[in-house]
C-alpha cells in the first residue's frame, strides 16, 4: 500500500479534545450551588438568634500548656459567614467560575458554615466550645469509619459490595468483649475481633464469590445474622453470667511522648487509644498494598475487568477471596473498637449504623483509601460536633443533634459528591466464558 | 438458553426452600447447643456418657422448637397471632419487592414504617372521627407518610443518582430518631407520663377483629394489598414500565420511558405499602382489644424482617404472602419460645436470615443435601444427556 | 487441496498446534463439533466463519478458557492439556482478543505486566515495567508510551498494546479475534503489516474473521467453519462469493436489490448539533445534516467517532448542548425520547441486548415496549391485543421463536434484531434511526433486514443508517457522511470508492482524499488484476498457488 497519510487517530492523545461543560456536570455544578445557597440562607436565619461572643477553647484544663479561649463577636461573624456562603452558592449557580476557583469556592463555603454554625451555637453561652476535644474526638469516633472504610476500599476494588461492614463491626465488637471478658487480655480481644471480622468476611466471600448471590442482597443478610446471633448467644450465654462474660478491659488513650506535649495538637494527634494509631497505620498499610505491590495491581485487576486477569493467568476468585480475607481483618478491628474502646462490654446492636456510614466515606472517598479516610473523618467530625453542642445546651433538642451524622451523611451522597465510578466490575460476580 | 417455565420448576423452587428451612433448624439446634451453659457442660462427657449429652441437647432443642410450633400454629389463638404478625411483614414485604423490581434496594422499609406507624397513631389518638372514616383517614395518613418518607430517597436517587442503599438507611436513623423526639414533645406524648409513651389509639380508629382472637382487619388488608400489588404490576402500563426499568433501565430509556420517575414512582409505592405495615402495627388490637400505644420499639424490625420476607417470596406477590406467612409463624412461635422454653426470640432472626441465605444460593443446598444433586439433572434439564427436556 | 485435515501424521511439520477433532457441547447446542485444525508456524491461518459458527468457542479451548469435551490438543505431536489461560500462555499461545482484555484505568506498563509483574517481595516495580514494555515496543516497532492510561489511548492503539501483551509472553502462535472490527480500513493495512512480520518472524497466525475482503488479502490459509464444524478449506485465491457460499452454506446475493431512491423535501434536519459526554469531552462537533423522505443516509466511521453519540441524542436519551433538529420542521430538540418516539421516530440501537430490549420480557411484551400505551385503555393493558400484535409481527417478520411468551433472551441474535425492527416498523414513522442494524446477524437474516429497510425508505420515511461496515453502507446508502472526531467530514455519493471513504473516516477532507486515492488506485488495480490472472491460472491448472509452496 503505497498512502502515505498516517490517519490522525494514530497519534496517542496528540491534541486535546475538546471540553464543554456537560448535562451531568452542570446538574452537579447546580445542586452544590444550591446546597451551599441553602446553608447561606439557614445561617442567615440563625443570625436572627444570635447574641454575646462566642467563645472557643483550644486547651481544656488538664493540659499543660494553656491556650488562650478565643472569644468572637457572634453576630458579626455568623454574618461575615452566612454571606460567604451565599456569595460561594451564587457563584456555583452563576457558573462562571473556573474549576479552580470552583474549589476554592467550595473550601470557603465550608469552611465558613463550619465556622458561622459554631459560633452561632456557642455564641452567649456559659461554657466555652472545647475545640480540642472536638478534634480529638473527632479522631476517636472516626476511628472505626476509618477501619470500616479500608475493609469496603479492599472488598470493593477486588469487585465485591460489601454492605456488611455493619453486621463485620457487630461480630468482631461481640467477639473481642466475650474474649477480652474472659482472658482480660486485650491483644488476645483484639485477635478475636480480627477472628471475628474474618469470619463475617469469609461468609461474604463464600456466598458472594462462590455461590454469586447478589452482593447487596447478600450484605443486607449477613447483617441480620449478625444482628441475629450476636443477640441469641449474648440473650442465652453471656447476658446471665455479664460479670464474667461481659466486662472486657477497656483500650485507654497511650500519650506519645513528648509529641502529646505540643500544644492543641499533641492532646489531638497522640494522646488516642491503640486502635487509632492502628487505623492511621492501616490506611498507608492499605494503600500501599493496593497501589504499590503485585497482590494489589491483581486485586484492582479483578474488580476492574476480571476476564482481563483471567486471560492473563491470574485466578480471579482466589484474588477476590484474598481482597475479601485481608478486609475482614480491618472490618475486625474497626468493630474491636465499639467494645473495647468505647465501653468495655457489648450491648445489642452496639454498632448504630456504623458501618454503613463507613461505607457511605467509602463511596464518597471514590474507592480510595486515603479519601476514604477523609471521609470518614469528616462523619467523625459531625458526630463529635453534635454531642459537644448537646453540652452547650442549644435551642436544637439534643433528639436533632445525635441525627447529624445520618442526615450529614444524606446532604453528602444525594448533593455533594456527583457521579462517582465505582470499580468496573464492582459487585458482579465472575462467570468464566 | 430455552425458556423454562414448565411445572417443574415452582417444585425445585419449593423444594429448595423447604431444604433451606430444614438446614436453618438445623444450624439454630447447634446453636442452642452451644450457647446453652448447662447442655455444653455435659459434652465434657460426651465420650463417657453420651446419652447426657445428647438427651440435654435433644431436650433443650426439642423444648424449644415445641413451643415455636406450639406457638405459631397450636390452635386458634396462636394461629390468629401468626396471622397478625404476618400482617405487616407482607404489606411491607411487598414494598421492599416492589421497589426491588424497579432494580431499587428499598433497605428502608424500617424507617418507611416508623413514619407510617407515628402518623397514624397520632391520628388514631389525637383525632376524634365518627367510626370508620377514622379509621380511613388515620390508615391513609398512615400510608402517605411512608410513601413520602421513601419519596425522599426516590427523588434524591432520579435526581442526583444518590444511592439507594445508603439514604433509605441513613433515613431508617433518622425516623427513629424523629419519633423518640416526638415522643418527649406534647403532641405525642401521654399526658401525666414521663416515659416515652403515647396515648392509645381511639376505637374508632382501632382495626376491627375477631373477638378473642388476633385476626384483624389488618391481615385482610395485606392480602387485597398482595392482589392489588399482583394487578398493578401484572396488568397496568405502570407495572409495566416498573418491571421493565428494573430489568434493562438502558433499553427501557430508550423506548422512551422516564428511568428518574419510575424510580421515583416505585419508591412512593413501595414507601406506601411499609407505611400501611407500620399503620398496622399501630392501630391493630392487641388480645385486650386495643392496639399497643407508639414507643420507641412499637415496629420491632418489620422492616428489616421484610427484606427477607421480600427475598423468599421472590419479590412476588405470591410469593411474599406465603414468606410472610412463614415469617409471622415464626415470629409468633419466638414470643412462645422465649417465655415457655426460656430460648431467645432472637433465634428467628438466624432462622430468617439463615433460609434466605439458603435460599439465595441453592447450589450450596444441593452440596449440603446430595440426594437432590441426583435429582437435579431431571428437574432442571441443564445437563448435555437430558438437554431436550428443557423445552 | 492435499492438505486433507485430520489425516497427516504428526510433527510432519516442526512446531505444528494441532487441534484435533475437538468438540465442544453447551447444553444442546453442540458449539464444536470435531473441529480439526493445524496451526503452522511462519503461515496465517485464516478461520472464517460466520457470527455464532463456533470460531470463539474453539479458541478459548486453545487459550485455556474453555476446556474441551472431546478430541485433544498436539503440540508437535505432543498432547497438551490447557486447564487454565497460564498454562495456555505458557506453552507459547497468545491471544488478541475482540474486545480487548485490557484495564481502562491502568497504564499501558500495567497491563502489559499484569500477571507477570517484575518487583520483589511482591512489591511492584514500575521502572521495570516500563522498561520492558519500551524493549517490546523497540524490537516489534509497535510505538507506545508505558505511562499512557489505556483508557485515554485511541482504539488502535489499544489494540497495539494488546498485541504487545501476546508478545510479552513470547507468544509464538498468535490468535487475532476479529481484530480489524474497530480499525479504519488505513488501520486495517496497518496491522496486517504488523501480522505479516510476525509470520515472517516464523511465528504462527491464527487470523479468525468473518470479512472475506481481508481473508483473502492476508491468508496463507483458510479454513472455513460453519454451524460449530468445519466445511472445509479454501485457497486464498477463492472469489468471495465462493467464500461466501461456503461459510453461508448457499448461495447468498452480497447486494441488495433496489430502486433509485426518489427523495422528497428533508424530514430530519439537524442543525449545528452538539454533544458531550458526561466529563465534557466533546464526541458530536457542531453536525449538520439532513435526511429526505425516501432516501437513506448512511452514517460512515470508526466505532467511537461520535456517530453513537449522535443516534442517541436524535432519540434524546443523550443531552445534546447545543443545536436544533426537526422532524418534518418541527423542531424537537426540547421533547423526551417518548415525545420524539410519538412523533414518528423509530429507533434501533446499536448495542441492542443493553438497549434493544428487556431480556427477560417475552416476544410480545418487546414488541410493544416502546408503545405500550397503544395497546392499553385508562392505564390497563390489553392483553388480547398485545398478544395478536405480537402473532401477527411474529409471522411478518419471520422471527423464529417457539411462542410469543418466549423470552427474547432465548432467541438468537438474528431473531432478536427482528424483533426489534419488527417493533420499530410496526409504527407509522417519518424517521427511522437504525445503529448497526445488522451487527452481529448472520448473513440470511441480514439480506432480510436489508430489503425491510429499503421497503421502509421506499413508503417515504426518511432512514438514517450508523455503520461501521463498509460492506453495509455500499449496500444500503443512498448518500453517506462519514464522521470522524465527532465532525462530520463530508457527506458523499453512495458510489464513492472504499479508499476514498476510508481516508475520510481517518478525517481526510474529501477532497483530498480523492487526490490521494487517485495516486493509489493505480497500485490497487494493479494489485487486482495480478490476484485475478493468479486465480485464472490456478482455475487452468486445478491447483492453488498456495498449494505449490508447500507441495
Amino acid at each position: 500500500m503505497s498512502t502515505t497519510i498516517r490517519p490522525h487517530a494514530e497519534t496517542p492523545a496528540g491534541d486535546q479534545p475538546v471540553r464543554l461543560e456537560s448535562r451531568e456536570e452542570r446538574t452537579h455544578r447546580l445542586s452544590v450551588g444550591v446546597l451551599v445557597l441553602l446553608v447561606g440562607v439557614l445561617l442567615a436565619v440563625l443570625t436572627l438568634s444570635t447574641s454575646g461572643t462566642a467563645r472557643f477553647a483550644l486547651s481544656d484544663v488538664f493540659d499543660e500548656v494553656q491556650l488562650p479561649t478565643l472569644s468572637l463577636p457572634g453576630l458579626p461573624v455568623v454574618v461575615l459567614c452566612a454571606l460567604l456562603c451565599l456569595l460561594a452558592g451564587a457563584g456555583f449557580v452563576v457558573g462562571r467560575l473556573s474549576s479552580r476557583l470552583r474549589a476554592l469556592a467550595g473550601t470557603v463555603a465550608g469552611v465558613a458554615f463550619l465556622l458561622g454554625f459554631l459560633t452561632w451555637a456557642a455564641a452567649g453561652r456559659d461554657l466555652p466550645f472545647p475545640v480540642s476535644n472536638q478534634l480529638s474526638g473527632t479522631l476517636t469516633l472516626a476511628t472505626p469509619l476509618v477501619l470500616g472504610a479500608l475493609c469496603g476500599v479492599l472488598c470493593e476494588r477486588a469487585g465485591v459490595v460489601n454492605v456488611s461492614i455493619e453486621g463485620q463491626f457487630l461480630t468482631a465488637a461481640f467477639t473481642s468483649a466475650l474474649v477480652g471478658s474472659i482472658t482480660g487480655s486485650i491483644p488476645l480481644a483484639l485477635l478475636a475481633a480480627v477472628a471475628g471480622g474474618v469470619a463475617m468476611a469469609a461468609l461474604l466471600a463464600l456466598f458472594a464469590i462462590r455461590y454469586k448471590v447478589d452482593q447487596v442482597v447478600l450484605g443486607v443478610v449477613l447483617n441480620l445474622l449478625a444482628v441475629g446471633l450476636t443477640g441469641f448467644v449474648f440473650d442465652q450465654l453471656v447476658q446471665p453470667a455479664a460479670g464474667e462474660l461481659n466486662d472486657a478491659p477497656l483500650l485507654t488513650p497511650v500519650a506519645v511522648p513528648g509529641l502529646s506535649a505540643i500544644p492543641l495538637l499533641g492532646p489531638v494527634l497522640f494522646e488516642q487509644n491503640a486502635l487509632a494509631y492502628l487505623a492511621i497505620a492501616s490506611v498507608l498499610l492499605v494503600w500501599f498494598l493496593v497501589f504499590r505491590t503485585s497482590w494489589g495491581l491483581r486485586v484492582r485487576a479483578v474488580g476492574e475487568h476480571p476476564e482481563a486477569a483471567d486471560t492473563v493467568g491470574i485466578s480471579v476468585r482466589g484474588t477476590r477471596w484474598s481482597a475479601v480475607l485481608v478486609g475482614g481483618v480491618f472490618g475486625g478491628l474497626g468493630g474491636a473498637f465499639f467494645s473495647l474502646a468505647a465501653t468495655g462490654s457489648f450491648t445489642k446492636e452496639m454498632t448504630v449504623g456504623n458501618g454503613f456510614i463507613a461505607l457511605a466515606a467509602l463511596i464518597m472517598g471514590r474507592w480510595h483509601p486515603v479519601w476514604a479516610t477523609v471521609m470518614a473523618l469528616f462523619f467523625g467530625f459531625v458526630t463529635q460536633m453534635a454531642s459537644q453542642l448537646q453540652t452547650l445546651s442549644t435551642p436544637v433538642p439534643s433528639q436533632f443533634l445525635l441525627l447529624l451524622p445520618y442526615v450529614a451523611t444524606v446532604v453528602a451522597v444525594a448533593g455533594l459528591i456527583g457521579r462517582v465510578r465505582a470499580p468496573a466490575a464492582d459487585g458482579v460476580p465472575y462467570d468464566k466464558p | 438458553m430455552a425458556e423454562r417455565r414448565g411445572w417443574a420448576v415452582p417444585w425445585r423452587d419449593v423444594l429448595i426452600t423447604l431444604l433451606a428451612f430444614v438446614l436453618a433448624f438445623v444450624v439454630g439446634a447447634v446453636l442452642m447447643v452451644v450457647s446453652d451453659a448447662e447442655v455444653s457442660s455435659q459434652f465434657a462427657y460426651l465420650f463417657t456418657a453420651p446419652s447426657l449429652a445428647l438427651g440435654a441437647s435433644w431436650d433443650k432443642v426439642s423444648s424449644a422448637y415445641a413451643a415455636l410450633f406450639a406457638g405459631s400454629l397450636g390452635g386458634i389463638g396462636p394461629i390468629t397471632e401468626t396471622t397478625a404478625q404476618a400482617a405487616p411483614l407482607i404489606c411491607a414485604g411487598l414494598g421492599v419487592g416492589l421497589a426491588f423490581r424497579a432494580g431499587l434496594f428499598n433497605i428502608g422499609a424500617q424507617g418507611q414504617a416508623v413514619v407510617g406507624a407515628m402518623v397514624a397513631a397520632w391520628i388514631g389518638f389525637s383525632w376524634h372521627l365518627p367510626p370508620g372514616l377514622h379509621l380511613l383517614v388515620a390508615l391513609a395518613g398512615g400510608v402517605l407518610a411512608g410513601a413520602l418518607w421513601a419519596g425522599i430517597a426516590g427523588v434524591l436517587k432520579a435526581r442526583a443518582g444518590a444511592h439507594e442503599v445508603i439514604v433509605t438507611i441513613m433515613l431508617n436513623y433518622v425516623a427513629t430518631g424523629l419519633l423518640a423526639f416526638a415522643l418527649t414533645t406534647t403532641a405525642f406524648q401521654r399526658p401525666g407520663r414521663t416515659d416515652p409513651i403515647s396515648p392509645v389509639v381511639d376505637w374508632n380508629a382501632t382495626m376491627p377483629r375477631l373477638e378473642g382472637t388476633r385476626l384483624h382487619l389488618g391481615f385482610l388488608i395485606a392480602l387485597l394489598a398482595a392482589a392489588a400489588v399482583w394487578f398493578l404490576m401484572e396488568r397496568t402500563t405502570s407495572g409495566f414500565r416498573v418491571k421493565a426499568v428494573g430489568l434493562n433501565p438502558d433499553a427501557s430509556r430508550t423506548a422512551g420511558m422516564s428511568v428518574p420517575s419510575t424510580t421515583v414512582l416505585a419508591m412512593l409505592l413501595a414507601g406506601g405499602l411499609a407505611g400501611l405495615a407500620g399503620v398496622q402495627a399501630a392501630l391493630g388490637p392487641t388480645v385486650a382489644g386495643t392496639p399497643t400505644p407508639l414507643s420507641a420499639g412499637l415496629v420491632g424490625s418489620i422492616g428489616f424482617d421484610a427484606i427477607t420476607v421480600a427475598l423468599l417470596g421472590r419479590s412476588r406477590p405470591v410469593g411474599t404472602v406465603l414468606a410472610g406467612l412463614l415469617f409471622g409463624a415464626l415470629h409468633a412461635g419466638g414470643l412462645a419460645m422465649q417465655s415457655q422454653a426460656g430460648t431467645s426470640a432472637e433465634l428467628t432472626t438466624v432462622l430468617q436470615a439463615l433460609i434466605v441465605l439458603f435460599v439465595a444460593a441453592p447450589a450450596l443446598v444441593t452440596t449440603v443435601v446430595p440426594f437432590l444433586r441426583a435429582r437435579r439433572a431431571s428437574l432442571t434439564g441443564t445437563t448435555p444427556t437430558t438437554g431436550g427436556l428443557s423445552s | 487441496m492435499s492438505q486433507i485435515v485430520g489425516t497427516q501424521a504428526p510433527g510432519e511439520v516442526p512446531g505444528r498446534l494441532r487441534l484435533d477433532r475437538i468438540t465442544k457441547v453447551f447444553g444442546s447446542l453442540v458449539a464444536n463439533d470435531q473441529v480439526s485444525l493445524d496451526i503452522d508456524p511462519g503461515e496465517i491461518h485464516c478461520l472464517l466463519g460466520e457470527n455464532g459458527a463456533g470460531k470463539s468457542t474453539l479458541m478459548n479451548q486453545l487459550y485455556g478458557l474453555l476446556q474441551p469435551d472431546g478430541g485433544q490438543i498436539q503440540i508437535d505431536g505432543v498432547p497438551v492439556r490447557f486447564d487454565n489461560p497460564r498454562q495456555a500462555i505458557d506453552a507459547g499461545i497468545g491471544m488478541v482478543h475482540q474486545h480487548f482484555m485490557l484495564v481502562d484505568v491502568f497504564t499501558v506498563a500495567e497491563n502489559i505486566v499484569l500477571g507477570r509483574e517484575p518487583g520483589t517481595a511482591g512489591v511492584l516495580n514500575l521502572r521495570a515495567a516500563r522498561q520492558r514494555v519500551r524493549e517490546l515496543s523497540r524490537r516489534y516497532r509497535l510505538e507506545v508510551d508505558p505511562d499512557a492510561r489505556v483508557e485515554d489511548l485511541p482504539i488502535g492503539v489499544q489494540q497495539r498494546v494488546e498485541i504487545l501483551k501476546a508478545l510479552s509472553n513470547d507468544a509464538r502462535y498468535l490468535v487475532f479475534d476479529e481484530p480489524t472490527a474497530v480499525l479504519t480500513p488505513q488501520e486495517t493495512d496497518e496491522l496486517i503489516e504488523v501480522m505479516r512480520a510476525l509470520r515472517d518472524e516464523g511465528r504462527a497466525i491464527v487470523f479468525i474473521t468473518h470479512k472475506l475482503r481481508e481473508v483473502r488479502a492476508i491468508a496463507d490459509r483458510i479454513t472455513v467453519i460453519r454451524r460449530g464444524a468445519v466445511v472445509g478449506e479454501a485457497p486464498p485465491s477463492a472469489t468471495e462469493s465462493e467464500l461466501a457460499e461456503m461459510m453461508v452454506g448457499r448461495a447468498v446475493s452480497l447486494t441488495v436489490a433496489k430502486q433509485p431512491p426518489r427523495p422528497q423535501g428533508p424530514r430530519l434536519q439537524v442543525e449545528g448539533l452538539t454533544v458531550t459526554s458526561p466529563d465534557g469531552v466533546v464526541v458530536v462537533d457542531d453536525v449538520s445534516l439532513d435526511v429526505a423522505g425516501g432516501e437513506i443516509v448512511c452514517v460512515a466511521g470508526v466505532q467511537g467517532n461520535g456517530q453513537t453519540e449522535l443516534a442517541e441524542a436524535l432519540l434524546g436519551t443523550t443531552a445534546s448542548n447545543r443545536g436544533r433538529i426537526l422532524l418534518d420542521g418541527a423542531d424537537i430538540t426540547r421533547r423526551d425520547p417518548r415525545g420524539r418516539l410519538r412523533s414518528g421516530l423509530g429507533f434501533v440501537p446499536e448495542d441492542r441486548k443493553a438497549d434493544g430490549f428487556v431480556g427477560s420480557f417475552t416476544v410480545a411484551e418487546n414488541l410493544v415496549l416502546n408503545h405500550v400505551e397503544s395497546f392499553s385503555r385508562r392505564g390497563v393493558l390489553q392483553l388480547g391485543r398485545i398478544e395478536e400484535n405480537a402473532r401477527r409481527l411474529t409471522e411478518e417478520f419471520d422471527v423464529r421463536t417457539q411462542s410469543t411468551t418466549t423470552s427474547v433472551a432465548s432467541l438468537s441474535g438474528g431473531n432478536q434484531q427482528k424483533v426489534v425492527l419488527a417493533r420499530e416498523l410496526s409504527r407509522p414513522l417519518a424517521l427511522l434511526v437504525a445503529s448497526q442494524p445488522t451487527r452481529g446477524v448472520d448473513v440470511g437474516a441480514i439480506e432480510f433486514l436489508h430489503q425491510r429497510i429499503v421497503a421502509e425508505r421506499d413508503k417515504g420515511t426518511a432512514v438514517l443508517i450508523v455503520s461501521t461496515e463498509l460492506d453495509e453502507v455500499a449496500a444500503l446508502a443512498d448518500r453517506v457522511a462519514v464522521m470522524f472526531r465527532g465532525r462530520v467530514v463530508g457527506v458523499v455519493d453512495a458510489g464513492t470508492s472504499r479508499e476514498v471513504l476510508g481516508l475520510m473516516m481517518a478525517g481526510v477532507p474529501h477532497e483530498e482524499a480523492l487526490a490521494a486515492a487517485s495516486v493509489t488506485t493505480a497500485a490497487e488495480e494493479e494489485a487486482r488484476l495480478e490476484a485475478e490472472v493468479a486465480e485464472h491460472v490456478a482455475e487452468l491448472t486445478g491447483h492453488e498457488p498456495q498449494e505449490e509452496q508447500h507441495g
